[in-house]
């Protein structure tokens, strides 16, 4: 294990105000009633308590960014002619998020295969993501409690999981304990006085304490495969998701709120002789996000289009990456659902099905 | 649990010399052919030389076209890899980028993003009887296969067409028709869904008229293509004739954005239109969940 570190609170902003010297440092900060990841304010203190409402997947995966420009300009010599030129933007600048939860983290790797030209399958590489993946340095402050709609544990994590954080950072009496776990976090982290072995100790407690909080995995050991199986045998059952979405409104929150909805929607927007190519997010649960031009549309209802969502996660993604749900499990998408649809409960019915069949 | 607390994959990384997907080639508009009311046909050529020289594709593979400031939208390459001297999209106008194309003229500038997706397999059609049955605009990817097999006639056994449309006005690639129904290696039938003044050819709709046709199963692959409605009755026609799933190839469509299996919209179940397709065998269609 590297050496742990030691950063009292008080002096959180000043070692902040020091990286972001060399970074751009977002951490989470109260935005009326949610706390969101910003860009920090220089000599901030980040909300360290209260659980953020959104993920940190908007620092890697912008909600809206620019693809490349285009320019038209006359050509003087040919009346009529126009010349076009397009420029791509400037590569992301360093990047720190402090306070990400584990989560977060984890989401991530929701995105990675897919965005990375799908393993062996050796499709496009998307350079947008993949160049703000690599200059991001992901700080992750270790949860100290599971909420009620928290479930990571049924997709391999855990309140205080090391899985693709830099630094596992875990706040002990008044200040937090920095583990770094990759060269990038221990280059963030080699300034800061080493930790006590108490320290150290405080932060083991606390990780086994927040564990111990987790509402255990129903029908333990949870078996991948067979969610995958149950939530596809569903496919036809139109009964079964219109009554999974009755409550649904199709408002997406959960897709925007989610550290592993990855769909987003190409636009271009013009300004007379210039404009932009942007992408930006897109939501599945939108009737629009399918629509065809012929008129056609494969999801009319908010039945097939929560069966997408719900399938893409827990059956079709794990059957092309390596049985990984697209699912970290920070219950985002129930605790902001605003008529309590509960994706727990959807694979859990879905599971009781297939069950009954047999 | 055990696929899902696995070690954590590496983070991906690229550098300077991944190329960027998102960029569209420049191309000039060499052509435009009004070929119905709704259709127009895009000869393009790449701006950069090199990128026209080398720039390969498959029958049946797409590409994106780009009209800057209004978006992008998928269209077969219909032209065939056999002849390079322009690549050629044909585009039915029914939303805003359409639109946006069919406003373009010869000399302008559009993007071109390509080539995209699986493509026919002809490979494996080597050898064998091919009967193609295309419905409207449904004629522009089999267009492609078919003068490519043409290009390469010895490859293959008999080759017929069945190529149907609305009304003769509304049958895209007339131009080429007369010198299709000439040619002896190739039997071609056209057919209009009702009579219209001065038409020499069948009148009835494209399944019915594939019934008569009634080209033998042995050895033979079908491809058929068109409106949802007609491909419907032309793959029970198929079915009808003694073709196997194995032996009924068509196209897919679905509204794409990025064209790379990435964005999200494409999907039927697990697999992805724009990077498993275009092009699917019954086969196929019959494994996947019924979301078309």
């Amino acid at each position: 294990m590297a050496t742990l570190r030691y950063l009292p609170l008080a002096q959180v902003p000043q070692w902040l105000d020091g990286l972001a010297k060399s970074y751009t440092v977002f951490a989470p900060a109260r935005e009326g009633s949610a706390v969101v990841y910003r860009p920090r304010a220089e000599g901030s203190m980040p909300e360290l308590t209260a659980r953020p409402t959104e993920s940190a997947k908007h620092v890697v995966f912008p909600r809206a960014h620019e693809l490349f420009s285009f320019t038209y300009k006359a050509d003087p010599a040919v009346v009529g002619k126009r010349d076009l030129t397009l420029t791509q933007p400037q590569d992301p600048t360093p990047t720190v998020v402090f306070g990400a939860l584990s989560c977060d983290a984890r989401g991530f790797f929701a995105f990675d295969p897919v965005y990375d030209g799908c393993g062996t399958k050796g499709l496009a590489k998307d350079v947008y993501y993949l160049k703000r993946r690599q200059n991001t340095a992901l700080v992750v402050l270790a949860c100290r409690t599971a909420l009620a709609t928290c479930f990571c544990n049924w997709t391999g994590g855990s309140p205080a999981s090391r899985e693709g954080a830099d630094v596992l950072a875990t706040l002990v009496n008044d200040g937090l304990v920095m583990e770094a776990l990759t060269p990038k976090g221990e280059e963030l982290v080699s300034g800061l006085a080493e930790a006590g072995a108490e320290q150290g100790a405080a932060a083991e407690a606390s990780h086994t304490a927040a564990e111990a909080t987790m509402a255990p995995v129903p029908g333990a050991p949870l078996d991948p495969k067979a969610i995958a199986d149950a939530v596809l045998a569903r496919f036809d059952d139109a009964t079964f998701w219109q009554a999974e979405s009755a409550g649904c409104l199709a408002c997406g929150a959960c897709t925007y709120l989610c550290p592993t909805c990855y769909c987003f929607n190409i636009t271009d927007e013009s300004n007379g002789i210039s404009g932009v190519r942007l992408r930006s997010w897109d939501t599945c649960m939108a009737s629009l996000f399918t629509l065809e031009a012929s008129g056609h549309n494969p999801r009319t209802a908010k039945a097939n289009r929560l069966k997408n969502r719900v399938g893409h996660k827990f059956s079709y993604y794990p059957s092309l990456h390596g049985g990984r749900f697209s699912c970290c499990g920070c219950g985002r998408c129930i605790k902001s659902c605003p008529s309590s649809v509960d994706i727990r409960r959807i694979v859990q019915n879905a599971l009781a099905a297939a069950n009954v069949k047999e | 649990m055990a696929t899902n607390t696995a070690a954590a994959p590496q983070r991906p990384s690229c550098d300077a010399s991944t190329p960027n997907p998102y960029m569209p080639y420049l191309a000039t508009v060499v052509e435009v052919i009004d070929e119905t009311p709704n259709i127009k046909t895009f000869r393009v050529v790449l701006q950069d030389a090199d990128a026209m020289k080398s720039f390969t594709f498959q029958p049946g593979q797409v590409g994106q076209l780009s009209v800057f400031g209004f978006g992008e939208s998928t269209f077969v390459i219909n032209s065939p890899p056999t002849r390079m001297d322009y690549l050629q999209f044909s585009v039915m106008r029914t939303g805003e980028n359409t639109q946006a194309l069919h406003n373009v003229a010869a000399g302008d500038t559009i993007g071109v993003r390509g080539p995209l997706g699986n493509s026919f397999p002809y490979e494996s059609m080597k050898g064998k009887d091919i009967v193609f049955v295309g419905g409207g605009i449904g004629m522009a990817p089999l267009r492609t296969l078919l003068l490519f097999m043409l290009d390469n006639r010895k490859d293959y056994g008999k080759i017929s067409l069945l190529y149907g449309a609305r009304s003769p006005q509304d049958m895209a690639f007339s131009y080429e028709l007369p010198e299709w129904l000439g040619r002896d290696d190739l039997d071609c039938v056209l057919t209009i869904d009702r009579e219209a003044e001065g038409w020499q050819h069948k009148v009835g709709l494209i399944p019915n008229v594939l019934l008569e046709m009634a080209p033998s199963a042995n050895n033979c692959v079908a491809i058929t293509c068109g409106p949802p409605i007609m491909i419907k009755f032309t793959l029970q026609a198929l079915e009808k004739l003694g073709f196997a799933p194995e032996q009924i190839v068509t196209t897919l469509e679905k509204r794409m954005k990025c064209g790379i299996g990435i964005c999200g919209r494409c999907n039927i179940g697990d697999k992805y239109v724009c990077v498993d397709g275009p092009v699917f065998t019954l086969a196929e269609l019959k494994e996947i969940p019924n979301e078309l």
